[in-house]
Parts: structure tokens; sequence; C-alpha cells
């Protein structure tokens, strides 16, 4: 088909392929102009000139003398990272939220699909679903100003506890508070997926297994498992790959002066130095730390699951 | 009836994992229940009896002074109208680009996809930055506009997948026939593609806008005027910095009044400004299941 313009035209191979080209874009110039430039203007303009931008980690950088004008010091805003004290515990804050977000946090949507799924009446099950989708759609500040209201001294719970402990200011709650937050937001919704695979498992398979007098663990072994396994296989190297992403926003939004100790995570802290110290050659140093980090984890996971998975990855 | 004969069916330590397993989800639904109503009781109690006793049914202690103060609060209502006006027309950037770019994505002879493909990809996993993208923003003149809002988010290529993922399932019969009847790409695309592609539309849509409507941190950093302040800004000085907006709580005498009143205020600012998509959401439900769905297929 592509062929056609090009069979009449002969020549050497390679001259004809570039002929194919210019001959195909003149035909579907609309294709590039119309439909494709919008989206990679934007791109260009929004994600690659800031890569470029990356050049300020490696200077002193000067916002009046600008990046090339700047002075340049090669690794020294990473060394200064590397060894400042903090450098561990910010660290050590962000894989910790992320590690502990994710054991926690990844397993309860595909808990909260099996259960869905045990649900007779079609009726009861929507009902239910309403419920649980509902607190995605509150905004992470909403969300954080519920947590703080009814965590706080005179609120919900210590009402409930007869206590008055200030859970907001206290380091080692906040992990605690951070994550299960987030399953109270997000595994509700998180189980759509897993819901809609594991309805596909074929309805006859199920009978079988029921006739054949499979009890629900072994249902749950030979029928449902096998039909969302590779959708879990797929949000686990999608949420390994997010790992030094943890949420600024709601980080940020659950920071109190008195829990930085184990709240204060690499995000936060390039948004600190930066934009608000104002050091930012250092700050963009740190950012791409993370965002290294990120990378390596993301590939080496695949990479891994590749191998476990005869060869499938994404 | 049909539900007790279904449930008896089970052998009896099916019956015990039965039980466990719908306590469990029992215990979920009640901590997404008790909370809400919480906060909508606590949310007319007078500001004494709240911190002092806490909720009460004595209906003499109750008051709709938080919702009044609130609702009469001009900085609330310029965020719900900046939050509104960025989020439709963020939306309506973000679905065409979006659309359009996927259009030639999702076709096999479309030369130089891989080269486009990489491009957007890389993006996904790789980026510049805060400080960068700030300094870019600001370069172009960008800050404390809307546009600083509205432009580097809208291309998403996770979208784009899904929408041209979308696009490959649709029958190719269409399109040569649209070509027999002589249709130009554009009125194929136009006319024949986006009719049958509007549960997809709609779907990425409405992420859009809920994302939009939701955030606070490109707003926080690239928006400095109060006037441009969009709802999700002004909730976090009232909730989350303790700073309800002046004129809210000032004609109160002592220190301790204005925080009692502050605190009760927190209950009906989140009941007043998660109304509107608490409403609106199970409407919509459906599209988004849909959405999830169609995201489910490997891009």
């Amino acid at each position: 088909m592509k062929n056609i313009s090009s069979a009449a035209v002969g020549g050497k191979a390679g001259s004809n392929k570039m002929h194919n080209t210019i001959v195909y874009v003149k035909q579907h110039w609309q294709l590039y102009a119309l439909f494709m430039l919008p989206a990679v203007l934007l791109t260009v303009v929004f994600r690659y000139i800031p890569m470029g931008g990356i050049m300020i980690a490696f200077t002193e950088y000067n916002p009046i003398k600008g990046i090339l004008g700047s002075e340049w010091i090669g690794f020294q805003n990473f060394t200064r990272f590397l060894s400042s004290p903090d450098f561990l515990r910010y660290l050590v804050n962000t894989l910790k939220l992320s590690v502990y977000g994710l054991l926690w946090g990844f397993p309860a949507p595909i808990l909260l699909a099996f259960l869905l799924n045990r649900i007779l009446s079609s009726k009861t099950k929507q009902k239910i679903q309403l419920v649980l989708y509902m607190p995605n759609f509150i905004s992470v500040i909403v969300l954080c100003g519920i947590v703080r209201i009814l965590l706080s001294p005179t609120g919900m719970v210590n009402s409930l506890l007869g206590t008055d402990i200030n859970f907001m200011t206290m380091p080692e709650a906040f992990r605690t508070i951070y994550i299960a937050s987030g399953i109270w937001q997000g595994a509700g919704w998180a189980s759509i997926i897993y819901t809609a695979a594991l309805s596909n498992a074929s309805k006859e398979l199920k009978e079988a297994a029921v006739i054949d007098g499979a009890n629900i663990i072994q249902q749950i072994k030979a029928v449902e498992w096998p039909a969302i396994k590779d959708t879990v296989l797929i949000q686990f190297i999608m949420s390994v790959g997010n790992i030094m992403s943890v949420g600024f926003e709601k980080a940020y939004a659950l920071q109190t002066d008195l829990n930085l100790n184990t709240s204060e995570i690499i995000a936060t802290y390039v948004y600190k130095k930066g934009l608000l110290d104002g050091d930012y050659g250092f700050s963009t140093a740190v950012g791409l730390f993370n965002t290294v980090i990120n990378v390596i984890l993301l590939i080496s996971m695949n990479a891994l699951v590749k191998r476990m998975n005869e060869g499938k990855g994404i | 009836m049909k539900k007790k004969t279904e449930f008896a069916k089970y052998p009896s330590e099916d019956k015990a994992i039965l039980i466990v397993g719908y306590v469990i989800l029992g215990v979920f639904l009640l901590a997404i229940i008790i909370p809400v109503i919480y906060i909508i009781l606590a949310s007319f109690i007078d500001p004494i009896t709240l911190q002092n006793s806490g909720l009460t049914f004595d209906f003499s202690k109750w008051t709709t002074t938080a919702y009044q103060r609130v609702m009469s609060n001009a900085q609330i209502w310029v965020g719900f109208k900046n939050a509104l006006v960025y989020s439709v027309l963020f939306t309506i950037i973000s679905v065409v680009v979006t659309l359009l770019a996927a259009y030639p994505m999702s076709r096999a002879d479309f030369k130089g996809r891989g080269f486009f493909n990489t491009l957007f990809v890389i993006t996904m996993f790789f980026g510049g930055g805060l400080i960068p993208t700030y300094l870019l923003i600001s370069s172009l003149g960008m800050l404390d506009t809307i546009w600083a809002i509205l432009l580097p988010g809208a291309f998403s290529v996770w979208n784009m997948i899904i929408a041209r993922t979308y696009y490959m399932g649709i029958p190719k019969d269409l399109q040569e026939a649209a070509e027999i009847d002589g249709a130009t790409e554009m009125i194929y695309f136009f006319k024949i593609l986006l009719p049958v592609c509007t549960p997809i539309i709609a779907t990425i849509a409405m992420w859009q806008f809920v994302g939009m409507w939701n955030s606070y941190f490109d707003a926080m950093i690239y928006l400095n005027s109060a006037s441009k302040q969009p709802l999700q800004l002004v909730l976090r000085s009232i909730l989350i910095q303790n700073q309800p907006e002046p004129g809210m709580v000032s004609d109160m005498q002592s220190t301790a009044e204005r925080a009692q009143l502050a605190e009760l205020l927190k209950y009906a600012t989140i009941i007043i400004s998660s109304l509107p998509l608490m409403i609106l959401y199970p409407f919509f439900q459906k599209y988004f299941d849909n959405g999830i769905m169609a995201g489910a297929v490997k891009g």
C-alpha cells in the first residue's frame, strides 16, 4: 500500500525510502501540522526545555546571571546533599513512606475486589461501591483537613478514646496517618480495575469449580487469581516505578513543625530549599537525584518482572 | 430469600471465610461513613460545646453560624469561580490536544510514530523537576497568570495512550468505508471517529476536570494574587494553615473564641467545598468505570 507511489520512482533503496517519506508527509501533512503539533509543542516546551535546565544542578545558580552566566561547580551540589547529615533521614523518610505505603496500600484494593466479587446481589454491590469510591473525589486538601480535625486533641478519635493526644505533632504517627488515610481514600477506587478483571473470569470455569467441590480458597487459586494476575503485575510495576515520587501535595499538607522528623521527604525538601529559600542549584540537584533513583528502580523492576513472568513486562 | 439459600450452599469452612470477609468489608465501609456523618453533625454544633463535649443531640446547642460565616465570605466564592474557570478551560485544552495527538499515533501507517512515541514516553519517567520548570514558566512571563495553570500539564501522555488504544479498537471497516466514500482524514476523524468515541472522551474530560479541581500545587507555586486563587488554596489556608479568611472570625472578642470558631468553620468548609463533586459523581460513575477498563488494556 505504502509503496504505490514509490514503485514508479525507482532509484536507490535509500533515496527511495526518503522519497516515500516525503510523499507520505506531503499527502498527510494534516496529521503532522494539525494533529501532532499542539502535543509536540507542549511536550518540547514544558517537558524537554526543563530537562535542559537540569544544568542548573551543576552551577552556583544566580537568577540574574542566568544558567550560562552562573558559576560552574561540577558535582558540588550533589556532594553537599549526600554529605549533609539530613540526607539519610530524607532518603529514609521517602523510602519508608512509599515502601510501607506500597506494602499496605497495594494489597488493599485487591482484597476489596475479592470481597466485592463475593457479594451476590448486584444492587447491594453497587451501593457498596458508591460508598467505597466516594473518598476518591475528596481533594488532597480536604482529606488532610479531615484528618487534622478528626485527629485533633478535641476531635472525633480522641473523644472516642477518651484521650487528648495531638497525633499531628507526633513524628511516630505521621507514616501511619499518611498510609491509612491513603488507603481510606484510594483503595475503593483502585479496586475498580481488579473488579473489572475479576468479572472477566469465566463464569463457566467457576461453576465447574463449584460443582467439583472446590472451596473458596481453591476457587480463588484456580479461577480468580489467574484472572487478575496480569493486572496485578502491571499495577505493581507501575507502583514501584513511582516509589520515589510519593505525593508532594499530601505529605506537605500533613506536615507540622513538630512531625518533620518523619514527614520531611525529598519532594518537600526540594520545594522548601528551592522555592522558599531560593537555593536553585542545590534544589535541582536534589530533585535530579530523586528522579534518577526512580528511573533505576523502574528499569530494574521491569527487568525482574520480565524474568519471573516468562518475558512479559511492560 | 434467594440470598440466604445461596449462602447456605457454602460448606461450613467457606462460611467462616465469608463471614470474616464481610466483616472486613463492613469495617471499611463504616470507616468511610462514620467520619462523614461526624463531620456533617459537628458542623452544626455550637463551637464551645463542640470543643468541650463533642457531638450533642441537644438541639438548643445547634447552630448554622458556621455555614453563614463561610457562605458570606467573598474569598470562598472567588475560589469556587476560579476553580470552575481553570477546570473547564484546562479540560477543554487538554482533551482537544490529547485526542488530536492520539489519532496519528493510532495509525499503523503513520510515519514517525516510533519517534513521537519515544518523545512522549520518556516524559512519563524523566523530567527536569521543580526548579527548571519554575524558571521556564517565569522566563516565559507566565508567573501569576492563568497560563501557568493551564498549559504545562495540558498534554497527558497517559490519556493519549488510553485514547489511542480506544481508537485502535474501532473496527477498520469504518475507515475503509469512509475512504471509499471519498472522506478526507479530517472528515473521518471529526465526523466518524470522534462520535463513536464519546465514552472515552467523557472519561478523559472528567479525569482532567476532577484532577484540576482538586489540585493545589501548581496554583500555590505559580499564582500570588488572592483574586486568582482557586478553591483549594483558599481551603488550604482555612484547613491546613489555621488561617481563616479575614472577616470570618475577626468579630470574636477573645483569642479562645476565635480559635473555637475557626475550628468549627473547618467542618462547614469541608462540607460546602466537597458537596458539588459528592453530588455529581454518582451520575458520572459509569463513565469513570469505563475509562478505567479502557486504561486496563495494555497501552
